[in-house]
């Protein structure tokens, strides 16, 4: 156990082996049409199969729910995990597709990992590339409690916060999901804002910029204003990024607040009480740890990931170093709570 | 506190503004619909003029895309960082209970009124005939 903790782990990632495994979960038209096309595998370009990050030296299998079980939930003595693969599928530019693709995936999460697995839970994934799609997903799957979030990728086809995806996250606060956005591109832009980078680095350090982007969109488009019992996760996004950005914001935000009146109270506070973030990475070296969460101002906000398999860490380190032990309660276990309704439903902590 | 007569009351008509001084003071005094209000000539931020500023409205909003335009002319925005102040109390829009403009009273009175004394008008001659605006400062 995690400091004495039943920790719940937020940021868990199966690997879909290739599209073989999902047509079991697709109607004939597309069973069929996945052979005839020839599509054997839509893996993310995210996470590259044999980058260093997309898997541990000890993790490369982590397609299977064993392969969970006996490198994580055990060792470890995880409550509950929230699962999320991160396959294409959400990506793909027809819209049909990523809907059918999409639905084969949460199927696929359903019937291979929540039904094998008592402990785990999971998001919902969305085909974000009509909003239409998206909330019917979430209509389709909400009834199953298990799933305990929607989940898009950070890097989308327009900004989150425009007002043609609010029926989305209406969806979400109707049936108490939180919208987790997750480090990755669906690829309609280029992944840094000054163009496409040559190397696999320079995408993965810029992850930041797309959080900071979106994050600014859902704030200063009204969402966080319009919706303030809508609960925003960001998964692997990095925490030290996020005061300094907000800062710049906010402090802008004093002389331009007139071009968006519904911001009517300081973008720091609208932060604290709605948005969360996973701690896997951290991205601040021990020593410098503690000023990271002074500035953050809040011990609500962070909430414990393993991101497995991504290689954040070796070892035992789970827990970023230079933590404080009296946030490990919250850490690993009580933000979460507080964060995922359906985590607290009693019906919910034992199937 | 004293009594600073600082200009006379039709040199500045409804809507206008300007800057004047009490006792070396730089102070904004701005004429809403024909009541006066006077507050330092400079932003709590980093001094800014607020003279110099735009006169702006009050913008408020039930929800995103609607937006409630009300009080024309009864904002001023720091011409350097673009922070708004309520012409009425100074009160700053993001952090009224905060950050403010020191405000002083102002009043309109006649020359008449004002040869009773005691007052202090550095650089204006004072008449019979005219009205002067007078703030405690």
């Amino acid at each position: 156990m995690l400091h004495g903790q039943r920790a719940i782990d937020v940021d868990v990632h199966p690997l879909v082996p290739n599209m073989a495994a999902l047509t079991p979960y697709m109607d004939e038209f597309w069973r069929d049409q996945v052979v005839e096309r020839g599509i054997n595998t839509i893996a993310s370009q995210n996470y590259p199969p044999n980058a260093p990050k997309t898997a541990r030296a000890d993790w490369k299998q982590a397609s299977k729910v064993s392969d969970l079980q006996s490198q994580l939930l055990d060792p470890y003595g995880i409550e509950t995990a929230i699962v999320t693969p991160l396959y294409g599928t959400q990506m793909v530019f027809n819209a049909d597709m990523a809907r059918a693709f999409t639905r084969a995936l949460n199927d696929w999460t359903r019937a291979e990992w929540l039904d094998r697995d008592s402990r785990l839970r999971a998001s919902i994934v969305l085909p974000m590339h009509d909003p239409e799609h998206a909330v019917e997903e979430i209509e389709r799957l909400a009834p199953d409690r298990r799933f305990v979030q929607a989940q898009v990728l950070v890097m989308g086809e327009t900004p989150a916060g425009k007002r043609q995806h609010w029926q989305v996250y209406q969806a979400c606060i109707k049936h108490g999901l939180p919208l987790a956005i997750h480090a990755g591109s669906s690829f309609r832009h280029p992944v840094t804002s000054v163009g496409w980078p040559s190397w696999y680095l320079e995408e993965y350090s810029a992850q930041a910029q797309g959080f900071q982007s979106t994050l600014g969109s859902l704030i200063t488009e009204g969402v966080l204003s319009k919706f303030p019992e809508l609960k925003i996760v960001l998964l692997e996004s990095g925490v030290t990024w996020l005061m300094p950005f907000l800062y710049r914001l906010q402090k802008t935000w004093k002389g331009t607040r007139f071009e968006i009146p519904w911001v009517d109270r300081p973008p720091i506070e609208m932060v604290r009480d709605q948005v969360r973030l996973s701690c896997q990475p951290f991205d601040a070296p021990p020593e410098v740890v503690p000023r990271v969460l002074e500035m953050l101002g809040s011990d609500d906000m962070l909430m414990w990931a393993s991101d497995w398999p991504h290689w954040q860490y070796d070892g035992e380190a789970a827990i970023p170093p230079g933590l404080p032990a009296s946030l490990m309660p919250k850490l690993l276990r009580e933000n979460a709570l507080a964060t995922y309704g359906r985590l607290r439903a009693p019906a919910c902590v034992k199937e | 506190m004293a009594r600073w007569v600082v200009a006379r009351a039709e040199d500045i008509p409804p809507g206008e503004h300007k800057r004047v001084e009490a006792g070396g003071r730089p102070i904004a005094l701005f004429n809403l619909g024909g009541e006066f209000f006077a507050m330092i000539d400079k932003c709590p931020h980093q001094g800014g003029s607020l003279c110099a500023g735009t006169i702006s409205g009050h913008v408020t909003s039930p929800e995103p895309g609607v937006y409630h335009y009300a009080r024309r002319g009864e904002m001023v925005r720091c011409p350097w960082h673009y922070w708004e102040f309520d012409i009425r109390t100074g009160q700053s829009w993001f952090d009224p209970a905060k950050v403010k403009v020191r405000s002083y009273p102002a009043h309109v009175e006649t020359g008449a009124q004002l040869q009773q004394g005691p007052y202090k008008a550095e650089t204006l001659p004072v008449t019979i005939e005219d009205n002067y605006v007078v703030i405690e400062a």
